[in-house]
């Protein structure tokens, strides 16, 4: 089958640093995958290779047909994949609405996700949304990133490490949402570093080690043992 | 000594320099660019309308329309062929690219048009006033340019906090790179950005065309004033910038009143001295 | 020019009380080369006069004293990070301190000199942190500005004439220090024995500055503030550091500027605020000179000035047009060549005559202590 998502033999670089090695990956239109590894992995990278801010060769990521390896992050989001980008990197100079609104710039899918919708999902954020966004709480800043991605309304979410630096209690509170997110048919991927928290919440994984995917499967199929190895490669 | 009408006087020049700051302002607030050929721009956009209005016998208004829209070009064209390409962690390469577009524009001027005087020509609007009580008159070209210059502010602040457009500006000042996985093409913001520059600095090039004579020369002082508008004012506030403009005009006026030769440095002498007390300026941003 | 530096070693792990195990070099064989062939071309230099005609002697002048400028412009805005457009202001301060001390105190002129360095100096001392409060390219204007407050100010002592300047007389320079001596050896006319004494200056000046920011850049502090310029992170952790390498550089650097405007001036023997805070004359030819050889390069300036002259020689009676021609030249090469003629030809050949960077190299079996002491 032809997946919504694309990855074949992705080789990513920072200068002459090489980040990711020949990975292969790819997410179904709905799925929620995980994607797991220890700092440095090469996590961050992948996701960001995916949403245009790494470069590569065009047909190394291929999104709905289109080879998209190389197009500019701001044409990648009109076709419909957003990131939530790792320490969640709002705008300061924005309020709360404003930042949401920002998500909506280019503008060519208008439904399901708008303000009010995601206002509804987070009504806290209603409250609040004249305020400056460096006035909110951590899992608040959290709430107003993933709202700004899906503004976009896109058909695949990336969210990196949403969970990071929040309380347990906040992090299952933003991860109750996720299937409300893919409720609209929206694909997911979450990277995280708590194993656990992610494999609760997706349907496949992969796990990297040193840039290169060591291990994926269905959670339920891969033993304790070989996450554990797969992740920390002993 | 220093009677109202040296303050009015003052009030009313700062209204030109506050038009000068503004485009230098909005660029330096966006992408970090400081436009060292800010003040030649603004000669070649009078001498433009001087161009258009002596030579094709065009209505002056209708000149400013025409000469807006070209400089806006220019701005757009000027960013995607020269300045892009320099902008970068490095500060040197857009410094020395934009002085050397000052030379070259300064002397471009003198070549085409000589080093002569001018003036733009608008009518009886130059000489007419308004007569208030107690003997006091305004001329009614400097409190149009100062009319202008609120204008201006409250237009730019309007499409800075409440158009996408504007949404777009603040956050790519704030982060070009996440800016861009909103959909925003940075490329695109920053050339609207130089073209709004310059086509405000062309509203300020005929405030103060109609006022005061120019030759090729002057530019580099006009970016000078611009500059101090926008430093006394507080760099990322526009209506700071209104603010500095108006207390360099004031410190200009007072200074000139008690010597003549003593204008132009008192207003340097008043830039220095806030830099020395409150060197964010008198309203800074509340942003870091 | 980088004989001693050649030569420069620095021993590294020594608390281990070993022999050297590294060493960290900035010479190489050609530059030993190029330094013995810069000293024979000072030397020759310093014989010219002998030879050549008064016009080469005055041309020279010009060609040296822009060098020095040039020099001292890279070391502030390339390696310092200053990038100053008010550089006319210490030019302009030395001027005015010179025609102050010769013809109101009544000073040799040779000895006014370094005293107008003083000057620029002292007054870049109280502008610096003034300035230094603008961020990064603000900076720039603000340089500018304070260039032309100081303008004005000299345009109002009416005693050295004010708004329209004034002239030095013949008679207040034919006291001048070795003026008599210069004349005798080379059988000159007063005027003549001047330009040669002034030509000398000029080469000193030159030769000094060259050296001096050749030593600097090569430094603990040179390093400093290129590292603080290549990594911000690392600039951070040593900020305050580099803020008063800095700090320091701009002192010194408007001391030399300071000598350099004088000896113009003297040479000169006319002088008004215009001229001598020209931001076209000291600032525009001076970035000019640097872009064209090469930022941050030692070489690049040399290359630039003899471009800047020759381009003066047939194309200065264009006037206007040749400052276009000029201005267009710089804007491309920043856009095509951002490292200057000299940056491209290192780059091309790795060519390097007056080596900058340090290169490290082991000179007998080392071991990792060495190594982890190298890293901190
Ligand atoms: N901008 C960059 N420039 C150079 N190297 C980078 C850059 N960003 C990441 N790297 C390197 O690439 C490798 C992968 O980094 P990445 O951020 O993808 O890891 P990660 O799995 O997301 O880690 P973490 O869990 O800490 O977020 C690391 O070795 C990192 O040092
Ligand atoms: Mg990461």
């Amino acid at each position: 089958m032809t997946a919504l998502l694309n990855v074949t033999a992705l080789d990513a670089f920072y200068g002459d640093f090489q980040a990711l090695f020949g990975i292969d990956f790819e997410l179904g239109a709905g799925e929620a995958v995980a994607v797991i590894g220890a700092n440095g992995a090469g996590k961050s990278t992948l996701l960001k290779s995916l949403a245009g801010l790494v470069r590569n060769r065009p047909d190394a990521v291929r999104f709905a047909g289109r080879p998209i390896g190389d197009s500019q992050a701001a044409s990648i989001v009109r076709l419909g994949l957003a990131l939530v980008p790792e320490g969640r990197q709002l705008f300061p100079s924005l309020t709360v609405e404003e930042n949401l609104l920002i998500g909506a710039f280019g503008g060519e899918r208008t439904s399901p996700w708008d303000l009010s919708s995601v206002y509804r999902m987070f009504p806290v954020l209603r409250e609040r949304r004249r305020s400056s966004v460096t006035e909110l709480s951590g899992g608040q800043q959290q709430m107003v990133a993933i709202g700004r991605a899906l503004m976009s309304n896109p058909s695949v979410l990336l969210c990196d490490e949403i969970s990071l630096g929040l309380a347990p209690i906040i992090v299952e509170d933003i991860y109750r949402m996720l299937p409300r997110i893919r409720e609209h048919g929206t694909g997911i991927v979450v990277v995280e570093q708590d194993i656990a928290r992610a494999l609760r919440s997706t349907d496949r994984f992969y796990c990297l080690q040193e840039g290169r995917v060591t291990l994926t499967g269905r959670p339920a199929d891969a033993s304790q043992d070989a996450i554990h190895s797969a992740y920390f490669g002993t | 000594m220093i009677g109202l009408d040296t303050v009015i006087e003052g009030v009313l020049l700062g209204g030109v320099y506050a038009l000068f700051a503004l485009g230098l302002s909005l660029i330096f607030g966006i992408m970090r660019l400081v436009n060292l050929a800010h003040g030649d721009l603004i000669l070649l956009a009078a001498y433009l309308v001087l161009s258009v209005t002596t030579v094709l016998g065009i209505p002056l208004l209708v000149a400013t329309l025409l000469v807006v829209v070209v400089m806006f070009v220019a701005g757009f064209a000027l960013q995607r062929l020269v300045l892009e390409r320099v902008l970068g962690d490095d500060i040197l390469p857009p410094l020395l690219v934009t002085f050397g577009l000052s030379i070259v524009i300064q002397n471009g001027l003198l070549l085409v048009y000589g080093a002569d005087s001018r003036r733009l020509q608008a009518g009886a609007f130059e000489s007419s006033s308004v007569t208030l009580g107690g003997g006091l008159s305004i001329g009614l070209a400097p409190l149009t340019a100062l009319l202008t210059a609120i204008v201006a502010v409250a237009l730019l602040q309007l499409v800075f906090y409440r158009t996408s457009l504007g949404r777009a500006f603040r956050a790519t000042s704030d982060n070009p790179q996440i800016a861009q996985l909103m959909g925003i093409n940075e490329r695109s913001v920053y050339a609207i950005a130089v073209g709004i520059s310059l086509a405000v600095s062309v509203i300020a090039a005929i405030t103060f065309g109609i006022r005061a004579n120019f030759d090729p020369s002057i530019g580099p002082a006009r970016l000078l004033y611009a500059f101090e508008a926008v430093i006394i004012g507080g760099l990322g506030s526009l209506w700071g910038t209104l603010v500095g403009g108006i207390v360099l005009g004031l410190a200009q006026t007072i200074g000139a009143r008690i010597n003549p030769e003593w204008q132009i440095l008192s207003g340097h002498l008043a830039f220095l001295a806030v830099l020395m007390v409150r060197p964010r300026g008198l309203f800074p941003s509340r942003r870091p | 020019m980088s004989v001693t530096a050649a030569r420069d070693k620095v021993e590294i792990g020594r608390g281990a009380g070993a022999a050297p195990l590294w060493q960290v070099r900035v010479g190489t064989p050609l530059s030993r080369a190029a330094a013995i062939g810069a000293l024979a071309v000072v030397v020759a230099l310093v014989l010219l006069p002998a030879v050549a005609s008064r016009n080469l002697i005055q041309d020279l002048i010009f060609v040296f004293t822009m060098l020095a400028l040039a020099q001292l412009w890279n070391v502030l805005a390339g390696w310092g990070g200053l990038v100053s457009v008010g550089q006319q202001a210490f030019v302009g301060l030395g001027a005015y301190a010179l025609f102050a001390g010769v013809v109101t105190l009544g000073i040799d002129p040779v000895f006014t000199i370094p005293l107008a360095g003083l000057l620029a100096a002292v007054v870049a001392a109280v502008l610096g942190p003034l300035l230094f409060r603008l961020e990064g390219p603000y900076f720039a204007i603000g340089s500018w500005v304070a260039a032309e407050a100081l303008r004005l100010i000299c345009a109002q002592f009416k005693t050295l004439g004010g708004g329209t300047g004034m002239s030095i007389s013949p008679s207040d320079l034919s006291q001048m220090i070795g003026l008599k001596s210069a004349q005798a050896l080379f059988g000159l006319r007063p005027a003549a024995a001047r330009d040669v004494l002034i030509y000398w200056i000029a080469l000193l000046l030159a030769v000094a500055v060259t050296l001096g920011i050749t030593a600097f850049v090569r430094s603990r502090m040179g390093l400093a503030l290129a590292a603080s310029r290549d990594n911000a992170a690392a600039a951070r952790s040593v900020g305050v550091r580099t803020g008063r390498i800095r700090y320091l550089l701009w002192i010194v650097v408007a001391f030399a500027t300071g000598m350099v405007g004088a000896v113009v001036y003297l040479q000169k023997a006319r002088i008004s605020p215009d001229a001598a805070f020209s931001v076209t004359d000291w600032t525009a030819y001076v970035i000019f000179i640097v872009v064209i050889g090469g930022v941050r390069t030692i070489e690049g300036p040399m290359i630039g000035v003899l471009t800047l002259w020759g381009l003066i020689t047939y194309l200065a009676q264009y006037g206007s047009l040749y400052l276009v021609v000029l201005g267009i030249i710089a804007i491309l090469i920043m856009l095509f060549m951002p490292k200057g003629v000299w940056g491209e030809i290192e780059r091309r050949w790795g060519i390097r005559l007056f080596p900058t960077q340090r290169v490290l190299s082991r000179t007998s079996c080392g071991s990792d202590l060495a190594k982890n002491d190298l890293a901190k």
